[in-house]
């Protein structure tokens, strides 16, 4: 599959609002949210625990529906959840009872569009570039953490969505599985060119993965900063060194930690974890 | 377990090669036989007999001694002449045992084919549990023996009835164990399975019960085993065949060694049952055994 999939799958986001219900209170989640992904590009959505990102990734998949505001993919207004806008994760959903294999050809063999030799073959060239061909009749209680999300990451892939949404899907992995699993994950990517929205916490991952880092505010959240992060594809991990990377690195951060102060100060200590980043980085500066 | 996922398994099967399938299969079906059975479990059985015999033969103990014994049970047992009629060698033995085999199973089919399917979706649908869980869980406290007056009132001829009452105990067990099942699935399996393109038949037949399948073989071991007993009880009321009318009937004739023949043979084929069940339940849920594929 050539980078032309990448034509489809622009997603805007105007204005939507989100509040859940708290006792008799009101609890805004997402404040008047406006965000664009631009077709077969893959944007990183950043921001403080707790911002609202998985909330917004809840909406996008049409598990949830926003207060006001709207969406629209290719023009056309989202509805509920659909195999056009697919969700990785961030707890692994393979269905523990089939194999490998199994899971991956679930979504065609269940939408019936595609001829079952054509599933058969994608889902294998899927498994060789995921690395998990020898594993394609192990159930996923016989696999790793590791390769129990890159088969999820094929099993999301192989219905070539508009849009791929993927909620923190290397949370939880040791940072060296994490590592490769971002590698698995541009391969993919930069294979397929699907419109992507990432969302993480980490702000390495993000910048090594980004077309486009989007800053997220802290609760009630808003896209505050949309960064083009312009280096070079096919991306490998020496960028993750250069000059051009620390100062986006710094750029982030800077406002990142802003957000994290107020989410902080205003009761969440979920954002310890950006306060102490920053504070890392001033000491090795 | 699903079709799709039983065609390409079948089809994964293909590569090998006939004989290594079917040692794999002897060697679970092994296995299955001799892991509940480990030695300290046959020498608690010797300590029982040993016990039994002890109270009975030997010290012939104040309330013990009207009972039969061991050695008394097992020469009328292997009596080709049995003194009361019934022994391993008589036709009536097996014809006993046959009787209450195929009321239970039919008791059973009927608790598993209704219940199953109530369950499953009591489990699926909150609105259909809302309507009918009350229902079951007032019925269901209920003995067995309470609905002998009814149940034959209720029901045709003399077979009916006690059919009526084995199912009825394992209707209650199959259904809500099912029910649970679901239940116990997690949120993101639907989910994913909707996101990736699933009908809400995919999702029954693809998710709710593979997903259930655990729990669902919970509820027909427990099942199996109290149409067991509930048929017991409804022989022992109105019944002319059986291991349970053959207990009530030498009771009532003094035939005490057969009874304790009865009761054995009882145990033995309700082990047997639960034994098959759970050798099914296996292998329809190899995802369950780590290690194995």
């Amino acid at each position: 599959m050539e980078k032309s999939a990448g034509s489809v799958g622009k997603v805007v986001v105007d204005n939507i609002s989100k509040s859940y219900d708290v006792g008799r209170l009101k609890e805004p989640v997402l404040d008047r949210c406006c965000l664009t992904l631009p077709a077969g590009q893959l944007t990183v959505l950043i921001g403080p625990s707790g911002c609202g990102k998985s909330t917004l990734i809840n909406i996008l998949a049409g598990y949830e529906k926003p207060d006001s505001g709207s969406i629209t993919i290719d023009g056309a207004p989202v509805g509920g959840p659909s195999s056009d806008r697919l969700v990785v994760f961030q707890e692994t959903a393979l269905f523990p009872w089939m194999t490998t294999f199994e899971n991956i050809v679930y979504g065609p063999t269940v939408q019936r569009e595609r001829l079952r030799d054509e599933i058969e073959k994608d889902a294998a060239g899927l498994l060789e570039t995921v690395g998990l061909r020898e594993f394609r009749n192990k159930y996923p209680s016989q696999l790793s953490g590791g390769m129990q999300r890159r088969a999820e990451l094929a099993r999301a892939m192989i219905n070539q969505p508009r849009l791929m949404l993927l909620d923190e899907p290397f949370r939880g992995l040791d940072a060296m599985t994490r590592e490769l699993m971002q590698e698995y994950f541009l391969r993919l990517y930069e294979d397929k060119g699907q419109t992507s929205l990432f969302v993480t916490s980490e702000i390495d991952e993000a910048i090594f993965l980004a077309d486009t880092l989007l800053l997220m505010s802290a609760r009630p959240g808003r896209v505050i900063k949309s960064m083009p992060i312009t280096l070079p594809r096919p991306r490998v991990p020496s960028m993750l060194t250069s000059t051009e990377y620390l100062r986006y690195k710094e750029e982030a951060l800077d406002i990142l930690h802003e957000e994290a102060l107020k989410a902080f100060e205003g009761g969440s200590q979920a954002a310890a974890d950006f306060v102490e980043a920053y504070e890392e980085r001033e000491t090795v500066g | 377990m699903s079709l799709g996922a039983t065609s390409t398994n079948a089809a994964s099967n293909k590569s090998i090669p006939g004989q290594q399938v079917g040692e794999d299969w002897l060697y679970r079906a092994q296995r299955a036989l001799t892991t509940p059975m480990p030695y300290l479990g046959i020498a608690g059985i010797a300590m029982f007999i040993l016990f039994w015999y002890l109270t009975t033969e030997y010290f012939k103990l104040p309330r013990f001694v009207k009972l039969p014994g061991p050695v008394e049970v097992w020469t009328e047992f292997t009596n080709p002449d049995p003194i009361y009629g019934t022994s391993m060698y008589t036709f009536d033995y097996y014809k006993h045992i046959a009787w209450s085999s195929l009321r239970v199973m039919l008791a059973f089919a009927l608790a598993t084919g209704l219940g199953v399917p109530l369950g499953l979706y009591m489990g699926w649908k909150k609105k259909f549990k809302d309507y009918v869980f009350p229902i079951i869980e007032v019925l269901r406290p209920i003995p067995v023996l309470a609905w002998v007056p009814l149940a034959i009132l209720m029901m045709p001829g003399r077979e009916a009835p006690i059919i009526f009452l084995a199912f009825l105990a394992a209707f209650f067990a199959t259904t809500l164990n099912a029910m649970l099942g679901v239940e116990s699935i997690d949120e993101s399996y639907f989910r994913a399975s909707q996101c990736l393109g699933s009908t809400p038949w995919n999702v029954f037949k693809r998710v709710v019960v593979p997903g259930a399948l655990p729990d669902i073989f919970t509820g027909l071991q427990i099942g199996v085993g109290v149409a067991w007993f509930s048929l017991v009880a409804a022989e022992m009321v109105s019944g002319e065949h059986g291991l349970g009318f053959l207990i009530w009937d030498s009771y009532v004739l003094s035939q005490y060694p057969v009874i304790v023949i009865a009761m054995v043979t009882l145990g033995l084929v309700g082990y047997v049952y639960s034994l098959l069940i759970r050798i099914v339940g296996r292998s329809l849920m190899r995802w369950t055994q780590k290690g194995q594929a």
